[in-house]
């Protein structure tokens, strides 16, 4: 019995840890590509040909379609097609390193579409055998600014180059010589943000399952083809390189770095682990909240299930029940405690649930925002609700005031109240994301777009989620 | 002890300078041997070299590779470092090689992988053997701020991947620095002496990063001192990049790089 209760244990333990910090389903796949959106559902390309597809954004399954094997591809839509580029090179380890870059377009990722097919392959960019280049990996930036189309390649052998193509035939754009933008690093990308072109890539050991060292750096320069220079000024040809993210407490070696733009204010980045110790150890999808500290992009964490104090970005108050403020009668010592005797020093307890709920309305209690005290009816339980799916990078979550049924819930009228119970309803799930400015938007399942929100100091109410506006935003303390 | 070591050193680089410029006919000029290094590689003159604009060290010696085959570079950890690196071959009487000095010595050989269209014909490694060699220093300077092992090892056909190359330079401090350090970035790992006196290990699967590592705050007096450095590479690019760096991390500028 006591060995079936540890083995529930372990069980549940890893349930959580899984649920908490990694893709559901089969996410098994090495230098996952830029997710895409197609039709409503989600599609990554990896290593060696294939790849994966999500109905929600956090289960994910086999089953994408992407000829030409080779090593990290990479995918954009531009207008209403889908441009891929992939490469492969002679071996690697002790072999060749003549590379190809390749392009190619599709209408659809949904193999079981129609109008699935794929153009023929035509080549951008190599290396000769014996070049300071491997034309492997490539990433495809398309940039916002101008609306030229870049690709950046190359791998732990030699320089990393860009290449413009064409944005509408995905084939390069002249004969000049693609510049050196970075030296040994693999899967490469750009970003874009304030004036600033980012160069990610990735360092240390790959494919070393749980003692892979590799990490995700990233550099910026004001222009396209660089330099690319860390936050201590070092050339990324020179090896310069910022860390973005590197490895977990159960997850080891980040690599290949793709951008996912969820909404205004709101980015997330995918990425493979090389291993998961809660699976297997294998190489999964994962994706992160992308935060912006000093134009520099910062890996955010992935939320936690668990009890939090809920604050507004607005005025610092924080979530509560609308219920009456019950005082905590612990007798103020004479003088503020400056008494010239010694005094027995004595710990007092903080306020119970116990203390204070049975004062409490059974029914629907309105939501407010005030002073934060640690008192019961101001502590949030977030909990995972597995059955309802997910959005990308994360999980639903139920609100609860912390040890009851409590429910924070969203209203048709878009407000917010507090039922009694919860029963699973949309207007009861909640997605949790960190905004790039690091704080959190709380949006229910059942109206999306529209978040909880600061309407005042003290009052909660949803909002159309506006990245601009500290009304829309929360900051959460753990328990 | 360390001005009897300084002394020796001195004694010994005076005799290999000697050595050099009275046997001339040893030099091997590896660069019009081998077009392929002009790139990465220049034949040194006779000119004075000076740190390079950020203070990288250009001028060395370099002795072909050693054979230490690895198929990956995760075995590089601090003691499989130390004990294929540090193998006292820069201490005791270690003279500063001239140009076309040969060592003799018993290394691990391993046949390349052969390859067919680029691609290897079985990635099924050849069995080690130990192979009996000459090799041979080379007096190179460095086009680039970043040493090139790789093409050094390619145009010496001693073997490119699973190798151990060893480096010598001389600088001469025209007034004693204090709290400079030596700052090195290698792939992948290595170990690296100033007047036989280690300095640093970088140990891991590295990649070539300016500035990853560097010494402890040194005080070199005026005159000439002598850096010896080891790299190891598995697959991959072996490279190096050495400076020196002051108390705020700015490159020491001050000082002449000799080869003998």
């Amino acid at each position: 019995m006591k060995t079936s209760m540890k083995l529930f244990a372990l069980a549940a333990f890893a349930l959580i840890s899984v649920s908490a910090f990694a893709q559901e389903g089969e996410p098994w796949i090495h230098d996952p590509s830029n997710i895409m959106e197609c039709d409503g559902k989600y599609y990554t390309f990896g290593t060696g040909g294939g790849g994966l597809i999500s109905e929600d954004g956090w289960n994910w399954y086999g089953g994408a379609v992407r000829p030409g094997g080779g090593a990290a591809p990479d995918a954009l839509k531009i207008g209403d097609r889908y441009l891929i580029a992939y490469s492969a090179t002679g071996g690697g380890l002790g072999g060749g390193h003549a590379g190809r870059v390749l392009t190619m377009w599709n209408k659809t990722l949904d193999p079981n579409s129609p109008d699935f097919a794929y153009t023929e392959a035509i080549e951008v960019a190599h290396s000769e055998l014996d070049e300071d280049c491997d034309a492997i990996d490539a990433g495809l930036f398309l940039d916002p600014t101008t609306g030229r189309l870049w690709c950046t390649y190359g791998t732990y052998f030699g320089f990393i180059r860009v290449v413009e193509l064409d944005p509408k035939t995905g084939a390069k754009v002249g004969d000049a010589k693609d510049p050196n933008i970075a030296i040994d690093c693999e899967a490469t990308t750009m970003i874009y943000r304030n004036g600033w072109y980012y160069l990610l890539g990735t360092h240390g050991t790959c494919c070393d399952g749980v003692n892979s060292t590799y990490n995700i750096v990233v550099g910026r320069s004001r222009s396209v083809t660089g330099p690319f220079l860390d936050n201590m000024g070092r050339d990324m040809v020179a090896g310069g390189g910022k860390m973005v993210i590197g490895c977990a407490d159960r997850q080891f070696g980040a690599g290949h770095f793709g951008l996912y733009n969820e909404d205004e204010g709101v980015q997330k980045f995918s990425f493979h682990w090389e291993a998961d110790l809660d699976r297997s150890g294998r190489s999964v999808l994962a994706i992160r909240p992308l935060v912006w500290v000093n134009d520099w992009p910062v890996a955010g964490e992935p939320f936690e299930a668990g009890t939090y104090e809920v604050s507004s970005v607005r005025r610092g108050y924080a979530l509560e029940l609308a219920v009456d403020f019950i005082r905590q009668n612990i007798a103020r010592a004479g003088g503020w405690g400056r008494s010239a005797e010694p005094q027995p020093i004595v710990v007092h307890p903080n306020q119970t649930l116990e203390e204070v709920e049975g004062g409490w309305p059974t029914g629907e209690i309105p939501a407010r925002i005030g002073d934060w005290m640690n008192r019961p009816h101001q502590r949030w339980t977030f909990t995972v609700v597995p059955e309802a799916g997910g959005y990308v990078g994360g999980q639903y979550y139920k609100i609860q005031i912390e040890g009851t049924d409590r429910t924070l819930t969203a209203t048709d009228d878009l407000d917010v109240t507090v039922l009694p119970e919860y029963t699973g309803a949309d207007a009861q799930l909640w997605r949790i994301e960190q905004a790039t400015d690091g704080n959190y938007r709380i949006m229910p399942k059942s109206t999306p777009g529209y978040v909880l929100a600061s309407v005042a100091d003290s009052t909660p109410s949803l909002l159309k989620w506006d990245a601009e506006s500290d009304n829309c935003k929360w900051i959460f303390r753990k328990k | 002890m360390k001005h009897l070591f300084r002394t020796l050193i001195l004694v010994a680089t005076l005799a290999a300078a000697a050595s050099f410029s009275a046997d001339a006919k040893k030099k091997t000029d590896l660069v019009e041997q081998y077009p392929g290094l002009a790139p990465y590689f220049s034949t040194p003159t006779e000119e004075v070299m000076r740190p390079d604009d950020r203070g990288f060290i250009r001028r060395w010696i370099l002795l072909e590779p050693i054979g230490k085959p690895n198929r990956g570079n995760t075995v590089f950890v601090d003691s499989y470092v130390r004990q294929n690196l540090d193998t006292g071959w820069n201490k005791g009487d270690f003279q500063v090689p001239a140009d076309g000095d040969k060592v003799t010595m018993e290394v691990e050989y391993q046949k390349p992988v052969e390859l067919t269209a680029g691609r290897p014909r079985s990635f099924e490694p050849a069995p080690i053997e130990m192979k009996k060699v000459k090799l041979a220093w080379h007096a190179l300077d460095s086009k680039l701020f970043n040493v090139k092992i790789f093409r050094f090892a390619t145009a010496t056909e001693t073997g490119r991947y699973g190798i151990i190359c060893r480096a010598v330079t001389v600088i001469d401090v025209p007034e004693d620095m204090e709290n400079v350090r030596l700052a090195v970035g290698s792939n992948s790992a290595s170990m690296w002496w100033v007047d036989g006196e280690e300095a640093l290990i970088l140990s891991g699967d590295r990649r070539m990063v300016m500035d990853d590592g560097v010494s402890k705050r040194l005080t070199l007096k005026k005159g000439r001192h002598v850096i010896t450095g080891a790299v190891i590479n598995g697959p991959g690019m072996s490279d190096f990049c050495v400076r020196l760096v002051d108390e705020k991390g700015n490159p020491v500028m001050n000082y002449n790089i000799l080869n003998k």
